[in-house]
C-alpha cells in the first residue's frame, strides 16, 4: 500500500534586493509602489498560495565602500506593506522576515500581534539574527552583539515575544456595556521576564489575536539554527532545493523534533525556489539560459568574483579569464550588509577550483559566474514543473516551496496561470482555501489546541 | 480688501478608542467588541473622509491606558488595550482615497530608523496621506517594557526636576524627528535610474549618508526606504507649554494646543511664532490647530443630557487637558470661529463618542461650516501636504 499523497505548500516570494531579481527587463515594474504588491499578492491568492513573503535588509549593501548600485535597491517596511496588503487580499498569509538583533521584543510582539488581528489571523514572522555593526550604524543599538550571541538572543528574543502574545488568554475583554466590566480581568497581560538579553516586566497591551502567536519561520541553517527551528518554529525557509540535499536536510531536522517533544508535522520545510517556464523543455532551457545572462552582465560577474576575491577585480575583463592573483584572507570584508559572504569559508580553495573549472570549459568571468551561481531550481514546461514540484514533496525533500519569481510584479503571472491548476488537478494543491487562518492553510494547530480547547487547564483553574 | 472672507478651516478628527469620554465605550453605538478589527477602523476613518476632513489622528501608546498620568491603573471598567497605529492607518489607506493618515509615534523607546521607513511606507500605500503624531513617554512602566533605560519618576508637570525630565525627552524626540526627516531625503527622488547601458538600478551619488550624531543616538543612513511621495510626510505634535511649543517650532508642521479661549489661543500662537523665528523657520507654512474634546446633538440641552450620563456612569465627571465642547454643531462653528480669530489655522476634534460625535461631526458641523464658507466643498489636493497648503518640500541633499 503505497503513502497517501502529502499536500503540497506554496508561497510567493516578492522579488528581492539582489541580482535574481532582473531590473532591466521591459516588464519590470516597480519595487516600491503599493500597486507592484498588490499586484503581486493578488496572484498569489487568485492561485491559492499559503502566504507571501517579505524579506528584510537593514541597511543597503556596500561593496568597496561605496553604496553597491548593480541590483535592485531599496524596500518599503516591512510591517506597514503587510498591514496595508490585509485590506486587499482575503486569506493570503503575510510573512514578514523581522531581525531579532535590531528591535525589542514588546514593539515586534505589538507589531505581529496588531497585524494579525488586522488580518484576521494570516500573520507570519520569519525570526532572522544579525550581529554587524555596520547594519548597527542604523539603530541607537549599535552593533553590540558578539557574533557567537546572537541565536542566544534570538532565541530568548522568540521566547519573550511568545511570553508576550500569552500574556492575554483570549477571554479577558467582556465589554459588558450593561455593567460597565470592559475587561475581566484587572492585570491581562502582565508579564516578567528575566534573561541574559531582556530583563522587562509590566503589561502587553494588544490583547490576544486570532491565530494566538504569528506562524513561526525560521531561515538559518547552521547547527544551532537547525536546532533552534526544531525547538521554536513552526517552518523553515531552507536554502537546500535539489532532491539530495533536500532530503537529508528534511531527515535532519525533522528527526530533532521528537527531542522537543514535537511530531514531524509541526515543522514545515519549504526551500525558495525560482522557475522558469516555456511552451516546451527545450524552449523553457534557452529562456532560463536568457534569464541567467540578464541577472549577470558583465559589471555583476566581476562584482561577485570580487566576494570571493575580497579585493578590487574592476581592471579585470568579465569575457576575458579568471584573475591570476589569489584572493585577499581577511577579517574585513570587500563587501558589506551581505549574508552569502559568509558562505564562502576557504576562498583560496574555491579560487583555485574556479580556475580549473574555467580553464577545463573555456568559460570567461562572466561564464564561470552565471554557470557555478544561482541557477534556476525549476526549467520546464509547466508539465515538468509541475511533476518535479511534486515528485520533490511525495519524496521527502520538503513539504513545498517558497518561490522567486525574477520579474517585479508579474513574474508569478505564468506559474499561477499554468502550473498550480496541473498541481491541482493531480489533487496535491488546493483548490481553494479550506481555511481562514495561515494556521488553517498549513495545517498547523492553534497554540491553545495542544491541550485540548481554548485554554489550558493550569490557566483556567489559577 | 475688507471684503476677503476669512480664509477656511483645517478640520482633523483625533480617534482613540471608542472615543475620548472614559465611558463612551458604553454607549449603544460604541462597538466595544470590534475594537480590535480593521472593519470598526475602517468604518470610522470612512466616517471621517466622507466629512472632507483634512486628516484623522490615531492615538497609541508602549502600554495599556490609565487613568493616572504616570503609572498603570488596574481598573476594569474602561477600555484597556489597542492595536499598533501605524499597522491600523496602513489598513485602512487602501480602502480610502484623500484623507490624510496621521498615527501616532513614540519616540522615547523606539527607533528613529525603523520609524522614517514605516511611515514612508504608509506614504507609499496612502499615495502621499502619510503623516505622524509624535509622543513621548514619561512612564516609568513604559520604560520597563523594554528595559534600556529607565525615565525619572515624575509626579507633575511642575517643578525644577520635571523641567530638567521633559526638557531632556523632547530633545531627544527632536533629535528622533530630525533623523526621521533626514532619512526621508536620503535618497534624491530621481536616484533610481534604471541604466541598462551600465548596468546601473541607482546613481549612488543620489544617495546620501545622513551622519547624523546627537547626545542620544547616531544613526548613519541612508535609508531603506526611497524618498516617500510627498518627500516629507507630515510631521505634528500635542503641546502644552514651553519645552514641547519648542519641539513644535523646531520639527513640527502641525502643533496642537489647547487653548481656554481666544485670547488664549492668541498668546500660545505668538510664543510658538516666536520659537519658529528662534528655530530659524520663520518662512515656512507651520500651522496651529486647537484640540477639543466634542459632544454634539440636536440642542445644547441634550448634549449636556448625554455628558451628565457619560459621567455618571464614568463615576466621575470627565476632565481634559482640552477645553470640553458641550453643544450642537452651529455653537461648535462659533467657536472655532471664534478661536480662529486668535490665530488658529484649524482644529483636530476630539469626539467624546466616536460612534455619535464622528457623524455629527462630518454631518452637522462641515455643512455648517460649508455654509459659512469656512471650509472646502471638495477635496482640492491629492496628497496631504497638498490638503494643507504645504509644497513638496526640496530634498536638503540634492544638489541646489
Amino acid at each position: 500500500m503505497s503513502k497517501p499523497l502529502k499536500q503540497i505548500h506554496l508561497a510567493a516570494h516578492f522579488p528581492g534586493v539582489n541580482n535574481t531579481t532582473v531590473w532591466s527587463d521591459p516588464a519590470a515594474g516597480s519595487h516600491i509602489e503599493f500597486s507592484s504588491f498588490v499586484h503581486f499578492a493578488q496572484t498569489a491568492e487568485r492561485a491559492k498560495f499559503d502566504f507571501l513573503f517579505l524579506a528584510e535588509g537593514l541597511r543597503l549593501r556596500e561593496q568597496g565602500g561605496q553604496i553597491y548600485d548593480l541590483d535592485v535597491v531599496g524596500r518599503p517596511d516591512t510591517f506597514t506593506v503587510l498591514a496595508a496588503l490585509a485590506a486587499v487580499t482575503d486569506r493570503l498569509g503575510l510573512t514578514g522576515t523581522i531581525n531579532s538583533t535590531f528591535n525589542e521584543p514588546y514593539e515586534v510582539a505589538r507589531q505581529f500581534a496588531s497585524l494579525d488581528h488586522l488580518s484576521d489571523g494570516r500573520s507570519a514572522w520569519n525570526v532572522v539574527t544579525s550581529w554587524d555593526a555596520f547594519t548597527g550604524e542604523n539603530f541607537r543599538r549599535g552593533g553590540f552583539l558578539p557574533q557567537e550571541e546572537r541565536y542566544s538572543r534570538a532565541k530568548e528574543f522568540l521566547a519573550t515575544a511568545h511570553e508576550l502574545f500569552d500574556s492575554w488568554r483570549g477571554d479577558e475583554i467582556l465589554a459588558d456595556q450593561a455593567t460597565g466590566t470592559f475587561l475581566r480581568d484587572a492585570r491581562a497581560g502582565a508579564f516578567v521576564h528575566q534573561g541574559q538579553h531582556f530583563d522587562i516586566h509590566g503589561r502587553f497591551n494588544v490583547p490576544r489575536s486570532p491565530q494566538g502567536r504569528p506562524v513561526v519561520f525560521q531561515a538559518g541553517d547552521s547547527e544551532e539554527g537547525r536546532e533552534f527551528a526544531a525547538s521554536s518554529a513552526d517552518a523553515i525557509f531552507s536554502r537546500y532545493s535539489t532532491l539530495k540535499e533536500g532530503q537529508a536536510f528534511y531527515t535532519d531536522v525533522k528527526s530533532r523534533l521528537a527531542r522537543y517533544g514535537r511530531r514531524p508535522d509541526q515543522l514545515l520545510i519549504l526551500p525558495a525556489a525560482t522557475f522558469v517556464l516555456g511552451d516546451t523543455d527545450q524552449e523553457a532551457a534557452e529562456l532560463a539560459r536568457e534569464v541567467r545572462r540578464q541577472q549577470v552582465s558583465g559589471a555583476t560577474a566581476i562584482k561577485h568574483l570580487e566576494f570571493v576575491w575580497n579585493r578590487d577585480l574592476s581592471a579585470y575583463d568579465p569575457d576575458g579569464p579568471l584573475p591570476d592573483v589569489d584572493p585577499v584572507v581577511s577579517e574585513e570584508h570587500i563587501s558589506r550588509g551581505r549574508a552569502q559572504v559568509r558562505m564562502y569559508r576557504d576562498p583560496v580553495a574555491i579560487a583555485r577550483e574556479w580556475r580549473q573549472l574555467a580553464e577545463a570549459n573555456k568559460w570567461s568571468i562572466r561564464d564561470l559566474v552565471i554557470n557555478t551561481g544561482n541557477r534556476q531550481t525549476f526549467v520546464g514546461s509547466p508539465a515538468t514543473v509541475a511533476q518535479t514540484i511534486n515528485d520533490f514533496v511525495q519524496a521527502d525533500a520538503s513539504d513545498g516551496f517558497i518561490l522567486v519569481p525574477h520579474i517585479t510584479p508579474g513574474g508569478l503571472d505564468p506559474f499561477a496561470d499554468k502550473v498550480v491548476p496541473l498541481l491541482q488537478e493531480q489533487g496535491v494543491f488546493r483548490s481553494d482555501y479550506e481555511g481562514t487562518t495561515l494556521r488553517d492553510h498549513l495545517g498547523l494547530a492553534h497554540p491553545d489546541a495542544d491541550t485540548g480547547t481554548g485554554t489550558s487547564p493550569e490557566r483556567a483553574a489559577s | 480688501m475688507s471684503s476677503t472672507s476669512p480664509a477656511p478651516l483645517h478640520l482633523a478628527v483625533a480617534l482613540d478608542g471608542t472615543g475620548w469620554h472614559p465611558a463612551s465605550w458604553r454607549e449603544p453605538v460604541a462597538r466595544p467588541r470590534d475594537l480590535f478589527t480593521a472593519g470598526y477602523w475602517t468604518d470610522l476613518i470612512t466616517e471621517a473622509e466622507r466629512g472632507l476632513l483634512d486628516f484623522v489622528t490615531i492615538e497609541d501608546g508602549l502600554g495599556p491606558q490609565s487613568s493616572l498620568p504616570f503609572a498603570p491603573d488596574e481598573r476594569t471598567d474602561q477600555v484597556r488595550g489597542r492595536l499598533d497605529a501605524v499597522l491600523i492607518a496602513s489598513r485602512v489607506a487602501p480602502l480610502t482615497r484623500r484623507i490624510g493618515l496621521v498615527p501616532t509615534v513614540v519616540t522615547t523607546h523606539t527607533e528613529p530608523f525603523h520609524i522614517s521607513k514605516a511611515i514612508a511606507t504608509l506614504d507609499y500605500v496612502s499615495a502621499g496621506r502619510a503623516g505622524l503624531r509624535v509622543r513621548t513617554t514619561f512612564r516609568p512602566d513604559e520604560a520597563a517594557h523594554f528595559g534600556r533605560r529607565t525615565v525619572p519618576r515624575l509626579d507633575g508637570f511642575d517643578g525644577p526636576d520635571a523641567q530638567e525630565a521633559i526638557t531632556e525627552l523632547f530633545d531627544e524626540a527632536a533629535d528622533h524627528v530630525e533623523v526621521v526627516r533626514r532619512l526621508w531625503d536620503s535618497w534624491e527622488d530621481d536616484a533610481e535610474i534604471r541604466d541598462a547601458a551600465t548596468g546601473r538600478f541607482i546613481d549612488r551619488d543620489k544617495l546620501h549618508y545622513i551622519d547624523f550624531e546627537g547626545r542620544f543616538f547616531s544613526v548613519r543612513g541612508p535609508s531603506i526606504t526611497p524618498r516617500p511621495p510627498q518627500g516629507q510626510p507630515l510631521v505634528t505634535a500635542l503641546a502644552h507649554q514651553t519645552v514641547p511649543y519648542r519641539l513644535v517650532a523646531r520639527q513640527a508642521d502641525i502643533g496642537y494646543v489647547t487653548p481656554r479661549d481666544a485670547d488664549h489661543a492668541r498668546a500660545i500662537v505668538a510664543e510658538i511664532r516666536a520659537e519658529q523665528e528662534a528655530a530659524g523657520r520663520a518662512g515656512e507654512t507651520l500651522h496651529v490647530f486647537g484640540d477639543l474634546v466634542v459632544l454634539l446633538d440636536d440642542s445644547q440641552a441634550e448634549a449636556e443630557a448625554r455628558r451628565d450620563r457619560l459621567d455618571t456612569l464614568a463615576g466621575e465627571p470627565y476632565t481634559s487637558d482640552a477645553r470640553i465642547f458641550t453643544g450642537t454643531a452651529a455653537q461648535l462653528a462659533d467657536l472655532l470661529e471664534e478661536l480662529a480669530g486668535g490665530g488658529l489655522s484649524g482644529f483636530r476634534l476630539r469626539p467624546a463618542v466616536a460612534g455619535h460625535d464622528l457623524p455629527r461631526i462630518t454631518r452637522d458641523l462641515v455643512p455648517e461650516l460649508q455654509r459659512r464658507r469656512r471650509f472646502r466643498d471638495v477635496y482640492e489636493a491629492g496628497t496631504l501636504r497638498g490638503l494643507l497648503g504645504l509644497t513638496r518640500p526640496a530634498n536638503r541633499y540634492a544638489a541646489a
